[in-house]
């Protein structure tokens, strides 16, 4: 039993962020259901990898070969905790059966360019004729109005206007492109703020349309530089991994390949921990890290000499020692150690999700640990595999009809 | 006005810094009712940069300015069996508490969820801190770079071209508090779920967040290729085989030509130069082989180039491209403006200033920038006072003893 239970949500989008979204929904309990078509198939399900890497993305041509399809785990990861159906929107009957699934719908996801839905008739006026209380949340690179509205933006882009790859990157270096977990951030915030017109409407009784921009979303992820810009007039730029206060406050070499961990020094008790840790080395004791403020302005020679110690030691170890003396260091973390770490384990922090098609795949676990109604995690749906359920019980049709809307390519 | 999508909703907050303070904003503007309850001493925030004209003081802080909108503000010390009594009255008439204490320290101070549950039955509590609340690190110490670490992502930054030039160097974090403004987002999602589960059930929760596993929910499709596919990404394999950051006359850009048609658009923009003709580039698996001589010539291109011309042009033909945007660009955008993205708040030490406001339009419950951050202890007098019932002299007698 999820706190979603109840609730019906439509997730016409692809790719990552709305589809991410959607899944979240489905995870704490509402009944999801993704419309895909092979007229457009979700792009996640024809990516294909060398080993996974994704510089050799390989996109699959082979989209009616159902192995192809059904196989791919980087569309199980964004597509979890949904029912799946096939609907060819290009079709005027497929639309009407759109708007049948919407009148028995709460909510409903969409993150294609402005206007899209509107020209298929699943715009939002229509949408609230059929169903007046839905909800519906609009997913975009910049909102739904303005000179740019409807330009083109992947991740990379929504963080390079938003400020966060300007921001982003070594103090000497160029800006830093920052994918994925942009998409991530765009999903959630369309979460929360759909919770959010729920609520409302357990309250009112009304729905209303959520217009979300990607760009702003990240904006506000560094909203103080756009502060510091307002007040006065600076423009903040990269400062690796300094702090304006604190130092040390670095990432630093452990033992082992491309190994590192995180240390952050916030005051002169800490300082003097890690100097006992480290065995109070002479360095340590000169005048230009006598306090806080030289400390900062010798980061540089004090990151180095730090180093020197650290890299003596695995991540892990480095971690255990400081943190035993009340030191805030913990490594930045390797998906091969976060697999198998004791504490993520302790707390189930990845789940095992049965895929008929790929067997046991491994997930991180969905973070909202509600005492009364933790996360589900099923498995994403293969291609059309709740038909039966979507079309035969909720809209009522025979097998004879559905199976001439599938040989009239509606259902395709 | 018209309603707000939260409005009547009741929210305490006791958090610094960023993470939970910004958790409890987010509640704010949907237009519920926030009490940021602040040590006497004032939020840490108030004692970081930047502040108005350079020059610290806690009521000029960016930061907290920017964290902390449309709350009430008030002091209270916990540690004193007078403040916790008041924070127990006011636990008694609210929906939610917003905690970011280490684990524990609630416990201590007799304020965790089941002792606050005896008091409110209904109450929703979530705490946020770095590794939840069980677990062999719930006690490990972490401040906002060492929370960004683990959280996945941290290891592969920056990545792509930008490594191959620092190949020997240190991974990096993302710039200023991105990370925990991150964590504020899935606590608000989480608080949310608990929110309209009690209006269904009228039960109340606890809800733990662990700020490593919201990172990691914001990493989970690239951290599940290892256990998948058994691919371990790392700064190096986050090269994109086309496209990417160039160099412009001007500043920089991200370009990403991915789909067949969007690179066509970007060659017929450039002027269909001789060598995009070629063999090498003429189909995506092409272009992936011969990516970074694609990319080379393209520099060549961009680096006579103006952003602007380019982000607009290049976008005009339907390929994706975009300035890599400074704050000033930001607070400069017409775009922005057209959408009223930032909000103009007149505050009582720091002046009417723009605000970076909710990325989301909700149509039938807008958005309202009702008041400015509090200053420390504002409203004091109007909660002790006049909702609680404290005297003058009790209001006197507190503020001496340093409870308030």
């Amino acid at each position: 039993m999820g706190v979603l239970n109840g609730l019906r949500v439509l997730d016409f989008s692809q790719v990552w962020a709305g589809p991410l979204c959607a899944s979240s929904f489905g995870a704490m309990g509402a009944e999801v259901i993704k419309i895909e078509s092979l007229k457009h198939l979700d792009f996640t399900r024809l990516v294909r990898t060398v080993s996974g890497d994704p510089r050799h993305m390989v996109i699959s041509t082979l989209a009616k070969d159902t192995d192809i399809v059904n196989s791919s785990s980087v569309f199980n990861s964004c597509n979890m905790s949904k029912l799946g159906i096939r609907l060819n929107l290009s079709r005027s009957e497929a639309i009407d059966i759109a708007r049948r699934l919407v009148k028995m719908s709460d909510v409903v996801i969409e993150a294609f360019r402005p206007g899209v839905m509107d020209r298929l008739g699943l715009g939002y006026p229509s949408l609230k004729e059929i169903k007046p209380d839905i909800i519906m949340t609009s997913i975009s690179g910049m909102g739904s109005e303005g000179p740019e509205k409807g330009y083109a933006t992947y991740a990379s882009i929504f963080s390079a206007l938003g400020g966060l790859a300007y921001l982003t990157g070594y103090r000497d270096g160029r800006p830093t492109e920052i994918r994925a977990t942009m998409d991530q951030t765009v999903a959630m915030t369309a979460f929360f703020a759909t919770l959010a017109a729920l609520i409302h409407r357990q309250q009112t009784g009304e729905g209303q349309h959520i217009d979300l921009s990607a760009r702003e979303t990240i904006t506000c992820l560094v909203g103080d530089a756009v502060m510091d810009y307002a007040m006065n007039r600076r423009v903040q730029t990269r400062k690796g991994n300094a702090d304006d206060i604190m130092a040390p406050h670095g990432i630093y070499p452990c033992k082992g390949e491309d190994t590192w961990i995180s240390i952050a020094i916030a005051n002169e008790g800490e300082w003097e921990a890690l100097c006992d840790v480290m065995g109070n080395p002479d360095w340590t004791r000169a005048e230009k890290f006598s306090d806080s403020l030289s400390r900062w302005h010798n980061q540089e020679d004090l990151d180095r000499l730090i180093g020197g110690w650290t890299v003596k030691y695995t991540d892990y170890e480095v971690m255990d020692i400081l943190q035993k003396a009340n030191i805030a260091a913990v490594p930045t973390f390797r998906a091969d150690e976060l697999v198998n770490d004791p504490h993520l384990d302790h707390r189930g922090g990845w789940v095992n999700v049965e895929h008929p098609v790929l067997g046991t795949l491994r997930e991180i676990t969905f973070p909202w640990r509600l005492s009364v109604a933790p996360p589900e995690h099923h498995s994403s749906p293969l291609l059309g595999e709740h038909e039966e359920y979507v079309y035969g019980t909720l809209l009522g049709m025979s097998a004879s009809e559905i199976a001439s809307l599938q040989e009239r390519e509606i259902i395709y | 006005m018209s309603k707000q999508a939260l409005a009547g909703l009741k929210v305490l907050e006791c958090c610094s810094m960023v993470a939970g303070p910004y958790c409890s904003k987010l509640l704010a503007d949907l237009g519920a009712d926030v009490i940021k309850v602040e040590e006497p001493d004032g939020d840490e925030a108030r004692r970081r940069g930047p502040f108005l004209h350079d020059i610290p003081h806690p009521e000029r802080s960016g930061l907290f300015l920017y964290l902390n909108t449309n709350k009430i503000g008030l002091t209270l010390d916990l540690a004193q069996n007078a403040g916790k009594q008041i924070f127990e009255q006011l636990v008694r008439d609210v929906d939610i508490v917003v905690e970011d204490k280490p684990p524990g320290k609630m416990q201590d101070l007799g304020l965790d969820y089941e002792s606050l549950k005896c008091i409110n039955p209904n109450l929703i509590m979530a705490s946020i801190t770095p590794f939840g609340q069980t677990g062999p690190y719930k006690d490990h110490k972490a401040y906002y770079i060492n929370t960004f670490a683990s959280g996945g992502e941290c290891y592969l930054l920056p990545g792509g071209d930008e490594w191959r030039r620092n190949h020997d160097r240190e991974p990096i974090k993302t710039g200023n508090y991105a990370g925990e403004v991150q964590c504020s987002i899935m606590a608000v999602a989480g608080i949310l779920l608990a929110v309209y589960y009690r209006n269904a059930s009228g039960c109340g929760q606890y809800v733990d967040i662990s700020k490593q596993e919201a990172l990691l929910n914001l990493n989970r499709v690239e951290l599940a290729r290892y256990p998948n596919q058994g691919f371990l990404e790392n700064r190096m394999t986050r090269m994109l085989p086309v496209g990417g950051l160039f160099e412009c006359s001007d500043g920089y850009a991200q370009i990403m030509p991915l789909e067949d048609h969007m690179w066509y658009k970007l060659v017929e923009f450039m002027g269909n130069p001789e060598w995009a003709s070629d063999e090498l580039f003429k189909d995506r698996a092409s272009r992936t082989e011969h990516g970074e001589r694609a990319n080379a010539l393209l520099e060549v291109w961009t680096k006579d180039q103006k952003v602007e011309d380019l982000y607009h042009g290049a976008q005009a033909e339907g390929c994706a491209v975009a300035p890599i945007c400074s704050p000033e660009d930001i607070l400069k955008s017409e775009q922005l403006k057209v959408r009223n993205f930032f909000a103009e708040l007149d505050h009582p030490e720091a002046g009417r200033l723009s605000y970076p406001f909710t990325p989301y339009k909700l149509s039938h419950t807008p958005r309202q920038a009702k008041r400015p951050a509090p200053l420390l202890g504002e409203h004091n007098q109007e909660v002790y006072g006049q909702r609680l019932g404290f005297s003058k002299d009790d209001l006197i007698r507190l503020r001496e003893a340093g409870v308030i």
